[in-house]
């Protein structure tokens, strides 16, 4: 008689009392995993609102840029490093930017913008600008138009077809100055990008900075956040002084950090779930112990060891536990499912926080393996540590004394 | 030929403010095939005597030695894997394993044993037929009477081809026909297969079967009579 089969018999003896601790499994399973795949999910967003609207996974920079973000921190990109670039398999897409600020006027008002040159075809495989066109087209190559956000064209009272001035400081302090045409007029998810951005065909912006061939960075983009690292370590054996790898963390601290704080306040959030579940799972053991203690001395007196007994117990409890996790993980997956692919969108007043932190308004889901057997580890290692005491009371135990109870 | 020999077996209980002397300097041989009855009013020491008979409880003072093996002179697992191989047991309240089948009941200790599954299914079917069970094999013990799940002991005893089987009161929760069936199998077992019984009880039917009786006061053998 496998003892496998007598412990499964065994936590049906009180069908009630297992079904009530199962229950509690169950539930707590699908509360964590729901709220897990709903905050992973809601990182996940995040990152790829900046990873995907604007930074890419990982840049290219001169050593100082990142702290000293002015035109004379640039460099000219040779096909040497384009080449190496190429060669790392991880790479999915490659675009030169050139950046810098400058003051965006109409007739009567200016405003300070930020303005990017990009080669329009590269940078629609990696932020896709042109999706978020509203009005009038995309910039192509060889373009002498621009492309702005509609909040900053609204603030300078301009729309397609209109000329837009831009006046700052080029290259080693030359003057930067140009009207350019209005090609096209494009709304971002994130609306500090529609305040502010003005994007052009890169030798446009080489010219009005008087930088030619000249770039502030260059963005890489890999297949999802999986593959960044390594990305990252095969860039980092070639690229050295005087550049620089930046990876989307690195340039958004302050998004990692907010991940962090959020997924540490979840995860005492879930702590506290499993305590409480925790604490159930033991009074049902302590239960069970207590009440079989004749039983449980009669199959060490007949000449059972102590270590093949403790064996039932643990596999009794890990039954219970397996039949919490697995229906609750069967239960989460059409949840989480059905909102990964139908996200919950956010109106009104919240909406705006979320855009104010430039995050896009969404809880957005995660299918993520980890999502789900996280959960199943979480609760195996609370059995495994359940189950300590049976054991050691299984141990302890007194056949004499245990025979009399 | 002994096959039990007892050597000034002490066993004192002191975990209540009184010190209780249960077994008090008991010197006994039993010899192979034997049907003895411990005997003696409540309190008398007859289940501490068989518990330490059994290796279910350590004495105070004293030596079991059972085909020249002492006892407890052996490690907590060499005793558990000695009681397997060597002791039956019939408790009072029958003991069986409630999620068992009476046949599983049988079969699980010669599992214990390692016997291959096609032999020990035969075994307990035979050891069940024996006992006058053989249409109840798949059945549980809360679905048998009390007598029937005692005939299921000492079929579970007797599977694991014990030197001998301890009996605390096999018939104290019986009925008048149950005890009188469980003791016509018993004595048969022991004429026919020279199986050693040594019970404590306090059933006179159950003194008149035994070829032996011992009798405990006070955890002292007061008389020690063979038939």
């Amino acid at each position: 008689m496998n003892i496998t089969v007598i412990a499964w018999r065994n936590i049906w003896r009180n069908k009630r009392r297992t079904l009530i601790t199962t229950a509690s499994i169950f539930f707590g399973v699908i509360f964590a995993a729901v709220m897990s795949s709903m905050q992973e999910g809601s990182y996940s967003k995040m990152i790829d609102n900046v990873v995907k609207f604007y930074s890419g996974y990982l840049q290219i920079q001169l050593e100082d840029y990142w702290e000293n973000k002015t035109i004379n921190n640039t460099f000219v990109l040779t096909d040497t490093l384009l080449q190496k670039v190429h060669q790392s398999k991880e790479i999915t897409g490659i675009s030169p930017r050139l950046e810098s600020f400058a003051l965006a006027s109409s007739d009567q008002l200016t405003k300070g913008a930020v303005i990017i040159g990009i080669d329009p075809e590269r940078e629609n495989k990696i932020t896709n600008p042109e999706k978020w066109i509203i009005r009038g087209r995309y910039i192509h190559h060889g373009d002498q138009g621009v492309i702005m956000g509609n909040e900053l064209a609204g603030y300078l009272h301009l729309d397609v077809g209109d000329t837009l001035v831009l006046l700052g400081m080029g290259y080693h302090g030359v003057n930067a100055a140009g009207k350019y045409p209005i090609t096209g007029i494009f709304k971002n998810p994130l609306p500090q990008f529609n305040k502010t951005f003005v994007y052009m065909d890169l030798p446009l912006a080489q010219g009005l900075y008087s930088a030619p061939n000249r770039i502030t960075s260059l963005v890489l983009m890999v297949k999802d956040h999986y593959h960044m690292p390594p990305a990252r370590k095969a860039l980092k054996s070639f690229i050295r002084t005087p550049y620089r790898l930046m990876s989307w963390d690195e340039m958004q601290p302050e998004l990692v950090q907010m991940i962090a704080s959020d997924r540490m306040g979840g995860k005492i959030m879930k702590a506290i779930l499993y305590i409480i579940i925790a604490f159930g799972i033991l009074g049902t053991v302590i239960m069970m112990f207590s009440e079989r203690k004749r039983e449980l001395g009669v199959m060490v007196s007949i000449g059972m060891q102590k270590t093949l007994l403790a064996g039932i117990l643990f596999m009794e409890t890990f039954y219970i536990g397996l039949l919490g996790v697995a229906t609750g993980i069967l239960a989460t997956i059409p949840i989480t499912t059905w909102f990964y692919h139908h996200p919950i969108r956010i109106a009104g007043e919240a909406a705006k926080a979320f855009l104010d932190m430039g995050v896009e308004p969404v809880f957005a889901f995660s299918l993520m393996p980890s999502v789900f057997y996280n959960q199943a580890l979480t609760v195996f290692i609370l059995i495994i540590i359940i189950t300590i005491y049976p054991v050691v009371k299984t141990f302890r135990l007194d056949i004499s004394n245990a025979l009399r109870t | 030929m002994n096959i039990i020999e007892i050597k000034d077996l002490v066993k004192i209980y002191d975990s209540t403010e009184i010190e209780v002397t249960a077994v008090n300097h008991i010197n006994l041989n039993f010899e192979k095939g034997e049907f003895s009855a411990v005997v003696g009013p409540s309190g008398s020491g007859k289940t501490t005597f068989l518990n330490l008979l059994g290796g279910l409880d350590r004495p105070t003072a004293g030596h079991i030695m059972i085909d020249g093996i002492d006892l407890w002179s052996l490690k907590p697992r060499q005793i558990t894997d000695f009681r397997l191989h060597n002791i039956g047991f019939v408790f009072q309240s029958y003991n069986l394993l409630p999620v068992l089948t009476a046949k599983e009941n049988v079969e699980f200790i010669m599992d214990l044993q390692g016997w291959p599954k096609a032999e020990r299914e035969k075994r307990a079917k035979e050891l069940l037929e024996a006992v006058g069970l053989g249409d109840r094999i798949h059945s549980r013990p809360g679905k048998l009477s009390g007598g029937q799940q005692q005939r299921v002991a000492v079929a579970r005893a007797l599977a694991s081809k014990p030197k001998f089987i301890l009996a605390d009161e096999p018939t104290a929760n019986l009925d008048s026909h149950s005890t009188e069936n469980l003791l016509d199998i018993m004595e048969k077992l022991n004429r026919e297969e020279g199986i050693t019984f040594i019970f404590s009880t306090h059933d006179a039917r159950v003194v008149k079967k035994a070829h032996r009786v011992i009798t405990l006061e006070d955890g002292k053998v007061l008389s020690d009579e063979k038939k």
